[in-house]
């Protein structure tokens, strides 16, 4: 019940930020903590790859709406990857799968 | 007519780091009642949004505890939150609590967030007290092809 969130590759332009474990109301401020600065740079795409993510609820939903604004603000862009079904899930009950760009499943 | 069923009460600090424990029962009590992963997962989510309200909003100064409580019947699981610590006897809470109207101001549930509409999008029936603090009691069902693998283990003993 514990999540690892690390910045896997950065370069210039992009990074990718990969979380493993369960986002919920103890551990989502470790993700937004690792997340936001990532958002805040000019011209800047974060990938962050939850493929290890086996569990979320609205606190990392939270989590990503708060950095979707950030990178409005800063003209950065994020993109969610390999999101595990059940975690897609809560992306599409909630419409934030319309307003975020998502890939999911092993192609993503 | 009275229904026959069990009940399981736990109590827990009004702190983040005790959700994920909570998820756990829910998981353990809901795969025991025969469960499919789907609902289970479902189950889990909406504990830890219940949870996580009480705790973030009931608490915001001074510590607390957040009571759940289980209602396992054959058909069905009740589940609980509330988040005065004291325990509460199930059929007294019943009949306190009305359905959740979708016009009625939450401001005081949650501030924003997912939180309330996720509970109510997972789970089959949503009732909320505002009375004495917040109390979520939240329905799932048993499908009938659920009910059915559990009757007959019944039926085979």
């Amino acid at each position: 019940m514990d999540l690892q969130v690390e910045i896997m590759e950065q370069d210039e332009e992009t990074a990718v930020l990969a979380a493993a474990g369960e986002v919920d109301a103890y551990t989502a401020p470790k993700l937004k903590e690792a997340l936001l600065p990532l958002t805040k740079k000019e011209n800047f795409l974060v990938k962050v790859d939850l493929k290890d993510v086996s569990y979320m609820d609205s606190t990392g939903l939270g989590v990503f709406i708060s950095a979707l604004k950030s990178t409005k603000e800063n003209n950065s862009s994020m993109k969610l990857v390999h999101l595990q079904d059940r975690v897609l899930r809560l992306f599409e009950i909630t419409g934030l799968i319309e307003i975020m760009d998502i890939e999911w499943g092993a192609n993503g | 007519m009275k229904q026959e069923f069990d009940f399981v009460e736990i109590r827990i600090p009004a702190k983040a780091e005790y959700v994920g424990m909570a998820r756990l029962s829910m998981s353990g009590i809901a795969s025991r009642m025969g469960f499919l992963y789907e609902d289970i997962e479902d189950l889990k989510v909406a504990i830890s949004e219940a949870i996580t309200n009480a705790v973030t909003h009931a608490y915001r100064e001074e510590p607390g505890e957040v009571t759940i409580g289980f209602g396992i019947y054959s058909n069905r699981l009740e589940v609980m939150v509330a988040d005065r610590g004291g325990s509460f006897r199930l059929e007294d809470i019943k009949e306190k609590i009305g359905p959740y109207r979708h016009d009625e101001p939450i401001e005081n549930l949650r501030e924003g967030g997912f939180g309330l509409f996720l509970i109510d999008a997972l789970m089959d029936k949503v009732e909320i007290s505002n009375d004495h603090g917040v109390i979520v009691l939240m329905t799932k069902f048993l499908s009938e092809a659920e009910v059915d693998v559990s009757d007959d283990q019944i039926s085979a003993t």
